[in-house]
């Protein structure tokens, strides 16, 4: 497993996550800028994505739709704000219709992805980081956290006796 | 990006519920509710020896409860508030969709060959 560093910051809702990989920075770009490769990773096996548009520029937009077992589809975006190739991207990534336009009321998270290649190997950081607290919460939700929260739920009764 | 979600959620919650299924541990944390305390003064409390409440002390924070500080001699727990464990359990969910997804780019820089000699 190449993960080498997890970090969490509750107070700015940043996640950062490191890991080192035996190849060149130019070929962990590709992962990034080829879609086709993209979509080997992006989503899960079971929830495969597909990019339908894809324009790693600044201001550049991404579209992506990902298939689910029962043939759900489930659609998101992205809008480019940085791109030095080989060694920086970052993006805003977002839920969309099921016609790929962006929805505003669904939430969002930026991710900044860093390529720092040292003796032919390179190690990616990304930070991934909700957009606000309230994106959070949603983000929560979505997840049907049930089990959380009645875990947190047991907690207020432990808490009340 | 949601996706990984479900997994992460699942691992929070056994981490939760196995953090919550000891009277030991949930009467560290009630504890740890009403004012911060030493890992020291918890042992004194409980007929086990400081090893064990330390490894109470550790699931706790595994399931983002309490937290730890190293003060002097003294460790401290601090409960954490439902805030800070709603953060904690988002964070999580981050970090495992990433995790999936970095794990398969590992697979695609490097695939295993046949008979796939990196699960041995």
């Amino acid at each position: 497993m190449p993960v080498t560093d997890v970090q969490k910051d509750l107070d700015s809702l940043t996640m950062t996550i490191t890991a080192e990989f035996d190849a060149p920075a130019e070929r962990l770009w590709q992962i990034w800028a080829d879609p086709r490769q993209l979509e080997r990773w992006w989503g899960p096996p079971s929830y495969p994505a597909t990019f339908t548009d894809h324009d790693l520029t600044p201001g550049g937009r991404a579209a992506y739709f990902m298939t689910g077992p029962e043939g759900d589809q489930h659609h998101g975006w992205w809008k480019v704000e940085e791109v030095e190739p080989p060694t920086r991207l970052r993006f805003e990534d977002g839920f969309a219709d099921s016609d790929g336009n962006p929805n505003p009321d669904l939430p969002t998270s930026v991710a900044t992805v860093t390529l720092t290649e040292s003796d032919g190997r390179t190690t990616m950081a990304i930070e991934s980081r909700f957009a606000s607290r309230d994106h959070m919460e949603q983000t929560i939700e979505m997840g049907g956290e049930q089990g959380i929260r009645e875990a947190l739920g047991q907690i207020d009764a432990l808490l009340a006796s | 990006m949601v996706v990984g979600a479900k997994a992460a959620e699942e691992r929070q919650t056994d981490l939760l519920f196995k953090a919550l299924g000891d009277p030991t541990r949930r009467d560290i944390l009630g504890r740890a509710h009403e004012g911060e305390l030493s890992v020291s003064a918890l042992a004194r409390l409980y007929p086990v020896s400081l090893p064990a409440v330390q490894k109470h002390v550790a699931t706790l924070e595994r399931a983002g409860l309490v937290t730890k500080q190293r003060r002097g001699r003294e460790t401290v727990v601090h409960a954490e508030t439902e805030a800070l464990q709603r953060a904690h359990a988002a964070l999580d969910q981050l970090e495992s969709a990433w995790r999936g997804r970095i794990e398969r780019i590992d697979q695609i820089l490097d695939p295993p060959e046949n008979g796939d000699p990196k699960c041995q």
